[in-house]
């Protein structure tokens, strides 16, 4: 019997002993909470590698943020805290960095230059380009019906061309002579010289070298256009100018 | 009664002819207008006097004197200046010779016959026909037997209406071994007694082409005779600008439009051809790379000979009469003015020196002492002559657009391109005129539309050939002077400044 009571004995220190164990901890959970640390500003930093490209190529960004929870770049969004990624800004581009935590906010911020559309392009692509300038610039003289001199209102083409010439003194250049497909093709071819030859004088005289202008005439062997009208015959009654390679 | 014949190979009979030609040449003014004398008629063919002669041949002589006189006549009446359109010739009521042309009869059987008959029949036909020295009697009239041998002709089915012809051309025509003969004769049917006017005999290997040059050299010996002793023109070539192969080239055709083949081969543009009074150069003009110059030709050697570049636009050559010339238009001075050098380019000088362009130099083929050119000089260009040396210069034309005189054979005429009245409101069309140089009379000759120009004389001074779009594009035409017996000779491409061999 005392053997037995020595076990409930047990038993119950054992389980009272939990239950108070129970209540103390129940008891004591009040531990003064430490006091929240005070929160850390966050700090970041931005970098692009390499600062200056060319109009079409990239660059990475970099950054590194820390104690923020939000971290944005403009333009290109919400973004993890630390990370890297590529851009292809078509102009020069600021790209600005805010890390944002409960300890406040940091910005940062890397500019990435672009060069612009590499400017007229080297020498080496001179010549068409002169070509292109040549064709873009200067005007063809057109005539009256059977005329060979240079009308009032053509003198301003003259001049255009005059100017154009001067400041690219390196350009040679055929003027050539048309003609209307009325008459004959002999009278047209000699007609279509004094055409050019016309052309050719005029800039001569305002001081164009002679030995820049090669003249010829077509009279009515090429012509622009074919109808048979006014429209289309003033078309095909010109002083031409022709790019001499 | 037997034909009186001449066995010619082809190569003689074509040395008979041209000796011919040199004696008609210089008696072409005295042809026109004082016209056949019966000696002239007296050809070796025909063994008449003088007598019968006349008797035989002398009437036809006679109308045509009388035709010729009256489109001279008609050419210098003051009156016509007014008129619009005129037809000289037989259209004015008065006859021309009734030649019938009886198919020839086929003198074998080889297979090659037909389609060398047939060729034969058309080419003479035609020659024929656009002669402007005879009327054909159309063949629905003729009598169903075909002469084929003198002894065949039946006279009064020929004779009598409705054929009521004054000549028969007949004969026969065939391969036999590997040899293509042909035998003609000309009759009178009229004069019994002595019908024959020509016989001859041709033989050359059988071809297409030889088929065609014994029909045009026959046709040409009746011309000869019909036609007041002017040699035919039936051999005669047409020299002419085509873009057929994609490029402007020259070409070069018989007289009828046959047989076009192209002589240049430069792949530019080429223009302006003009063959050499003996037929041996071509020269013309075309794009180089120094520009326009002056190209010579060699049609023996066919090949471009040496000709010296000379600068500036070069233009339109034109031969002296002696072949030992050339007139054209250069800008190597600066404007475009008539130049004259030798013909192989050297000793160059300048005729004319004014401010308009001037081009299309063409000399007097008769005397060789003039030559007629365009200027622009007083704006619209016009036609000019001056003498050879430059000197007198004569505006031919009161008004409008006038440019590419062609001198006559007979040193009389010219025809040049012409838009009378131009204007705004009045375009007017670009025609052809015959001028006479020394009264400035002109007469219409083209009036169907289209831009006429470029023309050309034949040698025999009846016939113009000329360029005209009235088809809808630039084709080569050829009619009689007086402005009938129009005809298209070239179809394929555009075909321009055609120029008519010296003989």
């Amino acid at each position: 019997m005392k053997h037995a009571s020595k076990q409930w004995f047990a038993l119950v220190v054992i389980l009272g002993g939990i239950l108070s164990l129970a209540a103390c901890s129940k008891k004591a959970a009040p531990p003064p909470p430490p006091p929240p640390p005070a929160p850390a500003a966050p700090t970041a930093s931005l970098s692009a590698n390499p600062g200056s490209i060319q109009s079409g190529q990239s660059s990475t960004l970099s950054w590194q943020t820390s104690n923020a929870t939000d971290v944005t770049i403009d333009g290109i969004g919400a973004v993890q805290a630390n990370g890297s990624q590529q851009v292809t800004p078509t102009d020069s581009t600021t790209y600005h960095l805010t890390a944002k935590g409960s300890g406040g906010s940091q910005e940062a911020t890397a500019r990435v230059t672009v060069a612009q559309a590499p400017p007229p392009p080297p020498p080496v692509a001179a010549g068409p380009t002169d070509e292109d300038l040549f064709s873009q610039n200067v005007k063809d003289v057109y005539f009256d019906y059977d005329k060979a001199d240079v009308r009032g209102d053509q003198q301003g083409s003259i001049l255009g061309d005059v100017q154009f010439l001067n400041q690219h003194a390196a350009i040679n250049f055929t003027v050539e002579g048309h003609c209307d497909e009325r008459g004959s093709t002999e009278y047209n071819l000699a007609l279509g010289d004094k055409r050019a030859t016309a052309v050719k004088n005029a800039l001569v005289s305002a001081g164009i070298g002679a030995s820049r202008v090669k003249t010829i005439s077509y009279g009515k062997e090429k012509p622009f256009c074919s109808e048979s009208n006014e429209a289309c015959w003033q078309q095909n009654r010109r002083g031409h100018f022709v790019y001499q390679r | 009664m037997h034909p009186t014949m001449y066995m010619n190979g082809r190569d003689e009979n074509k040395t008979l002819r041209r000796n011919k030609y040199r004696v008609t040449i210089l008696s072409y003014g005295d042809c026109i207008c004082d016209f056949v004398s019966p000696a002239r008629m007296n050809d070796s063919a025909r063994p008449a006097t003088p007598q019968e002669a006349r008797r035989a041949g002398g009437a036809r002589p006679r109308i045509l004197l009388v035709l010729l006189s009256s489109l001279i006549f008609c050419l210098m009446a003051p009156a016509l200046r007014a008129q619009d359109w005129v037809k000289t010739g037989t259209s004015l009521g008065v006859e021309r010779v009734r030649l019938a042309v009886s198919d020839f009869k086929p003198s074998s059987t080889d297979p090659q016959n037909d389609a060398l008959l047939k060729t034969f029949n058309d080419t003479l036909w035609n020659d024929l026909d656009v002669s402007g020295v005879v009327e054909l009697v159309s063949k629905s009239f003729y009598p169903l037997q075909v002469p084929g041998q003198p002894v065949d002709v039946t006279f009064p089915a020929w004779s009598a209406p409705p054929p009521n012809a004054a000549m028969l051309a007949f004969g026969n025509f065939g391969v036999a071994g590997g040899k293509l003969t042909m035998q003609g004769w000309l009759y009178d049917v009229k004069n019994t007694a002595s019908p024959q006017v020509l016989g001859k005999q041709y033989t050359d290997t059988p071809s297409d082409q030889a088929a065609r040059v014994i029909a045009h050299k026959f046709a040409d010996e009746i011309i000869f005779r019909l036609g007041g002793g002017i040699p035919g023109i039936a051999e005669s070539t047409i020299y002419f600008v085509s873009d057929r192969s994609g490029h402007k080239e020259i070409w070069v055709m018989d007289y009828d439009g046959s047989n076009q083949r192209q002589v240049t081969r430069l792949g530019s543009i080429s223009l302006s051809p003009r063959v050499s009074p003996d037929g041996s150069r071509l020269a013309f003009s075309s794009l180089t790379k120094t520009g326009w110059e002056i190209m010579m030709y060699s049609l023996d050697l066919n090949r471009l000979v040496a000709f010296p570049h000379l600068g500036g636009t070069n233009l339109s050559p034109s031969w002296s009469p002696d072949g030992l010339k050339l007139a054209f238009s250069s800008s190597r001075g600066g404007s475009p003015e008539i130049y004259i050098a030798d013909a192989n380019g050297g000793n160059l000088h300048s005729m004319t020196a004014n401010k308009g362009p001037d081009v299309s130099p063409i000399w007097n083929r008769k005397t060789g002492a003039q030559i007629a050119y365009v200027s622009g000089v007083t704006g619209l260009p016009q036609v000019y002559t001056m003498e050879s040396d430059g000197t007198n210069q004569q505006r031919m034309t009161d008004q409008g657009y006038a440019v590419s005189p062609s001198w006559a054979p007979n040193g009389q005429f010219l025809v040049l391109a012409w838009v009378r009245k131009y204007g705004p409101g009045d375009p007017g069309a670009l025609d052809l005129y015959l001028m006479d140089i020394a009264s400035k009379q002109w007469v219409q000759l083209t009036h169907d539309g289209g831009r006429n120009d470029s023309p050309s004389w034949s040698p025999d001074g009846r016939h113009i050939v000329f360029q005209s779009s009235r088809s809808g594009k630039e084709e080569i035409w050829m009619m009689l002077a007086d402005g009938t017996k129009l005809q298209q000779l070239t179809f394929t491409g555009r075909n321009t400044q055609p120029n008519w061999s010296w003989k």
